[in-house]
């Protein structure tokens, strides 16, 4: 038995906050936060796998086969719709940052007031 | 960076204590998937368990995970949209790319938009969806942009026809499950006759819903492409006039 999936979405979430971190971009930000978030996806199917199971569509495989959890897959499609929503928005906010302040990168940001 | 490394360490410490706590990869124990996977197919006739959960045990989720959709686009028009720039690019064209690019791009385009279709349309028979589906179809038109020219592309970033759509998509979905609370049961019921399973003609609900989250969805991805092009993807080279 492994637990290799766990520690793969563990990494996966740490290097995306250490990018997240250490950003000098703010769309470079973005892409790790989508990083970040996608430790998410495979946690949730990690922890839905079944050994040995198929994916739970029942076309053509006979009811009662193993099959992994299919509310974690709709929980993962959940996660991407609140991730691309997400991601837009910060899109949204970095254009409008570069419009306003010239830069992109969030430690000359900080200077600005009101 | 000294705060940093630290704290990556412990969180990843965390991390393996929660591991540890973990049941081996692959041995599930959790009763739902196992309910779910046993009871869906004969309840709903849909075969795609997944779509049967997304839209119809968890409909009611399904339906807030549309609006957070939908208040993205809002919050992204509301953030970008600037009348006087929009007309500027209006005006500003560019270089196409060349022959091959575009021959590759329209094969792109016609085949996303087919299997984003096949997948919102078999979604609750075989894998796929609305989501899914609507997602890649609009990449797809999105390639047009690519590939094209602005005039190509211009239906696709109408506002006055895509918000009603949108809206359509969205406001279908909460139809559906009033309908149900008008007849006498509780929100987003099954209401409709559930057909044969394994057919285009199943899944009662879970059908209509499916088509109303990939127009919604697809309409939604549109309204988004379209407000970053408008605003930021508008280059300045003048137009090839070899085309």
């Amino acid at each position: 038995m492994s637990y290799l999936p766990y520690a793969v979405a563990a990494w996966i979430c740490l290097v995306g906050i250490a990018g997240v971190a250490t950003s000098k971009n703010l769309i470079h930000l973005a892409v790790c936060l989508t990083v970040t978030q996608s430790s998410s996806y495979v946690l949730l199917l990690s922890v839905g796998y079944v050994m040995h199971g198929v994916a739970p569509i029942f076309l053509g495989t006979k009811l009662g086969t193993p099959a992994v959890d299919p509310v974690v897959q709709a929980l993962a499609l959940t996660d991407i719709v609140v991730s691309v929503a997400v991601i837009g928005l910060i899109l949204a906010l970095a254009l409008d940052a570069h419009r306003l302040s010239g830069t992109v990168d969030p430690d000359s940001l900080a200077d600005i007031s009101g | 960076m000294a705060v940093l490394g630290p704290a990556l360490l412990g969180l990843g410490a965390l991390f393996s204590w929660a591991i540890a706590g973990l049941p081996a990869f692959g041995d599930y124990r959790g009763p739902y998937g196992l309910v779910l996977n046993r009871v869906v197919v004969p309840l709903r006739h849909t075969t795609n368990v997944v779509m049967g959960t997304t839209f119809d045990v968890r409909g009611v989720d399904t339906m807030g995970e549309e609006f957070i959709l939908y208040a993205a686009v809002i919050g992204v028009t509301l953030l970008l949209r600037d009348e006087t720039r929009s007309r500027q690019a209006e005006r500003r064209t560019r270089r196409l790319p060349s022959d091959a690019v575009r021959l590759l791009g329209v094969l792109m385009v016609g085949g996303g938009l087919l299997v984003g279709l096949w997948l919102m349309a078999f979604g609750y028979v075989t894998p796929g969806g609305g989501f899914q589906g609507g997602v890649l179809a609009s990449g797809a038109i999105l390639l047009l942009y690519v590939v094209g020219s602005h005039r190509d592309y211009r239906p696709f970033r109408d506002a006055h026809a895509l918000d009603p759509l949108e809206s359509l998509g969205a406001g279908g979905y909460v139809v559906v499950g009033l309908a149900a609370l008008a007849s006498g049961t509780a929100f987003l019921t099954n209401l409709f006759g559930l057909g044969t399973t394994g057919t285009l003609l199943s899944s009662g609900s879970i059908a209509v819903l499916n088509w109303a989250s990939a127009i919604a969805v697809s309409c939604a991805m549109l309204l988004l492409f379209a407000e970053f092009l408008e605003t930021y993807v508008v280059p300045l080279e003048p137009e090839d006039t070899a085309s």
